[in-house]
């Protein structure tokens, strides 16, 4: 009775609500409890739920998601400019651009799988990011990126000056920033994630679970996989596009450097961090990735020191020279060697450990029973 | 015609570096089975060898400068120049040629480190977690040579004698308009040399012969009694020189930055795409012709009919050679044909 309570998609939405919600009371102990920083939890949280409903239900691994991110945020920042400053129409035209963008990349994309499925997607990212960069910069603005000017026509709110400043992205007048910036963010996270978990749990996300577990069995028991597979790619690139229009809200700035492979590989990290193919996961991972980038490239000499002023004097000194290369501008050092533990310890993520913790053998044993039929389904294809 | 044959030769070079860091990739996929995201880290680690031992000689200590009379003036002399003053100029002017010779015991050492202390782990896990666990590699090498020589590029010289251009065209009896960078020149022969050198390893001597034959059916050269496994962690570590070499010799020619390696990582998984997983002769032959091709991309003719083409033209002819025929050009027939 309890079990069926527990896993009620009410009692998860109220939990999930309830956490986002309360993110300024329960962060502010840790530092965190600031709406800009509460913000970027959302927003990539975000895009790593969209992410994870391709790659965790699919296994199938995009490089190139970091391509539907600047397609959103170039479609909001022109919506701003042409528009409104309305932050409605800018995220649906995100959310449709970076859709259709999606279905062009994932149709050819799709006809293969595996690792070429990874360099197809790879591919295309670099060709939006070069295109960025050179040839479509009347579009785009090249390298000092889109930005808001004061002569933009704005059609349906041109009335509203400024009084001579650049506007602010509103929400029918009301400024997105600040907590009314994280609130927007916020409930945008929550319908997201209750989207994922009605996908996760509905005949379509069976489906492709079942594609990830074994692709050939799906098509012999007579499921046309393509279709499916398209539609989840088409998903996950509009969760991008939603991210990237939430970034041009925050700032309306858009630039080609969001499209860059690496920052494909951000949105990878987070969700292998978190745990593949977990609801809560992807959120997970996305927090802490930006809580510890916050918190850890924020030090330097002098705040390590103080910080680790109450060891003696000589341990002190030795212990902030092995620490200083982590932090600070070696943040990254210090998530590659986290994302390579990871992987090679926990490949289901921060949410394979709790369910180790906390023992649920039962399930635990049968998705490594999973796990190892996928992988041998894998190697016959090799 | 004069335009046609320069480009030619303008591609070849970068052709050159993503041969030999595409046949790399495909001995460690080809033995192994690993897709190495790492592997354009070792290609920056070579580049940073010849920066380092440039940097170790140069090392130096002011010294009063004679020439200057009316006030103390002080300029930096090399050790070098100070204890030997007959040869310490010429070793210094000779510093990238000479990491070669280092690079390569450490860059084997550095493959086999990894091969044993990380790769192994990886055989039976998915190609997915493959490509994870050593994109995360590639970032903590990356990180770490970044904390320790910066993150702007370092200029490092070639030998003065060819620092200039040759006159290609009056050299073989063409036009004198062909001029070309005496280096480039050098890291072609050099390029063709290194790949030689490999296919000659495989081809003639007995260990080539079963690697080779491990490549084509593992599980037959080990029940004839052979370690495939032990022969594979060398030749693991023969790519990684191999790409070091690479790295070492193309310093010159774009001064070495962190991210150098991941630049051409994604451009030589592109060029190992295109030839065909596993095919060495392909990974080389893909590597000149997409070289060739780009060059030939970033003619003005060309971008004055198709705008922009010079930037996506590889990932272009990727896309359509992956659909078009699946096992690349050179692929054998049902090697990762999916």
């Amino acid at each position: 009775m309890t079990k069926k309570v527990l896993e009620s998609e009410l009692f998860i939405m109220l939990l999930f609500a309830g956490a986002v919600l309360t993110m300024p009371l329960w962060l502010a102990p840790i530092g965190a409890g600031y709406p800009d920083l509460m913000q970027k939890f959302a927003i990539f949280g975000l895009f790593a739920i969209g992410y994870n409903v391709l790659f965790g239900l699919t296994g199938y691994l995009s490089f190139g998601h970091a391509a539907f991110l600047g397609v959103g945020s170039y479609a909001a920042v022109w919506s701003f400019k042409l528009l409104s400053m309305n932050v409605l129409p800018a995220i649906f035209f995100s959310m449709i651009f970076s859709g259709i963008f999606a279905y062009m990349i994932g149709f050819v994309s799709l006809r293969r799988s595996g690792i070429y499925f990874s360099i197809l997607t790879l591919a295309f990212a670099q060709m939006s990011y070069n295109l960025a960069y050179s040839v479509l910069t009347p579009i785009t603005n090249g390298e000092t990126g889109l930005q808001l000017t004061l002569n933009d026509p704005r059609i349906l709110d041109a009335a509203s000056s400024n009084g001579g400043a650049l506007p602010s992205p509103t929400l029918f007048g009301l400024k997105m920033s600040g907590f009314e910036g994280f609130y927007f963010c916020a409930v945008l996270l929550i319908i997201g994630f209750f989207i994922a978990l009605k996908i996760s749990r509905s005949p379509f996300g069976l489906v492709l679970k079942g594609i990830k577990s074994n692709q050939t069995r799906m098509k012999f028991t007579g499921f046309n996989t393509r279709p499916y597979l398209i539609t989840a790619f088409v998903i996950s690139g509009m969760y991008a596009g939603l991210a990237g229009s939430l970034m041009a809200v925050t700032d309306p700035l858009a630039g080609a450097e969001r499209m860059q492979w690496t920052a494909s590989g951000e949105v990878v990290l987070m969700t292998i961090l978190g745990g593949v193919g977990t609801l809560v996961g992807p959120v997970l991972g996305a927090g802490i990735i930006k809580y510890f980038e916050n918190i850890f490239s924020a030090f330097n000499d002098r705040s390590l020191h103080e910080v680790l002023a109450f060891l003696p004097d000589g341990m002190e000194n030795i212990v902030v020279t092995l620490v200083r290369p982590f932090v600070g501008e070696g943040w990254h050092l210090t998530l590659g060697v986290l994302f390579m533990l990871v992987i090679i310890f926990l490949p289901g993520g921060i949410m394979q450990g709790i369910d180790r913790i906390f023992g649920k053998s039962k399930k635990k044993k049968a998705a490594e029973a999973a796990a190892a039929t996928a992988r041998m389904g894998e190697e016959q294809h090799g | 015609m004069d335009a046609i044959l320069l480009q030619i030769l303008n591609g070849l070079d970068k052709g050159g570096a993503y041969a030999l860091i595409a046949l790399g990739l495909t001995l460690a996929f080809g033995t192994l089975g690993i897709v190495n995201f790492a592997h354009g880290a070792l290609f920056m680690l070579g580049a940073f060898c010849a920066v380092s031992i440039q940097s170790i000689l140069t090392l130096s200590k002011k010294v009063k400068d004679e020439s200057v009379t009316f006030f103390d003036a002080y300029k930096e002399t090399p050790y070098l120049e100070i204890w030997f003053p007959e040869i310490g100029p010429t070793i210094i002017d000779w510093a990238v040629p000479l990491s070669i010779l280092i690079a390569i015991p450490v860059m084997l050492l550095i493959g086999l480190a990894m091969e044993r202390g990380l790769i192994r782990f990886f055989y039976k896990r998915t190609h997915a977690e493959q490509i994870l666990v050593t994109f995360g590699l590639a970032i903590v090498i990356q990180e770490i040579i970044k904390a320790n020589f910066g993150a702007n590029p370092i200029p490092t010289a070639a030998p003065d004698i060819v620092a200039g251009s040759a006159n290609i065209g009056s050299l073989v009896g063409l036009s004198d308009n062909i001029v070309y960078p005496w280096w480039r020149l050098i890291y072609l022969v050099f390029a063709l040399v290194v790949i030689g050198g490999v296919f000659a390893f495989l081809q003639f001597t007995t260990f080539g012969m079963v690697v080779r034959a491990g490549m084509h059916d593992r599980d037959m050269v080990n029940l004839l009694g052979i370690n495939v496994e032990k022969r594979f962690t060398i030749v693991f570590g023969l790519a990684a020189v191999v790409a070091g070499l690479a790295g070492v010799m193309y310093a010159p020619i774009l001064p070495p930055d962190y991210h150098i390696g991941m630049d051409f990582l994604v451009l030589s998984f592109v060029v190992v795409v295109v030839g065909g997983m596993g095919s060495l002769g392909g990974a080389v032959a893909a590597g000149f012709l997409l070289g060739i091709l780009q060059s030939f991309a970033s003619t003005n003719e060309v971008k004055s009919i198709i705008p922009g083409i010079d930037q996506i033209i590889i990932y272009l002819v990727a896309v359509v050679i992956l659909l078009v025929r699946p096992r690349g050009l050179m692929g054998r027939r049902g090697v990762m044909e999916d």
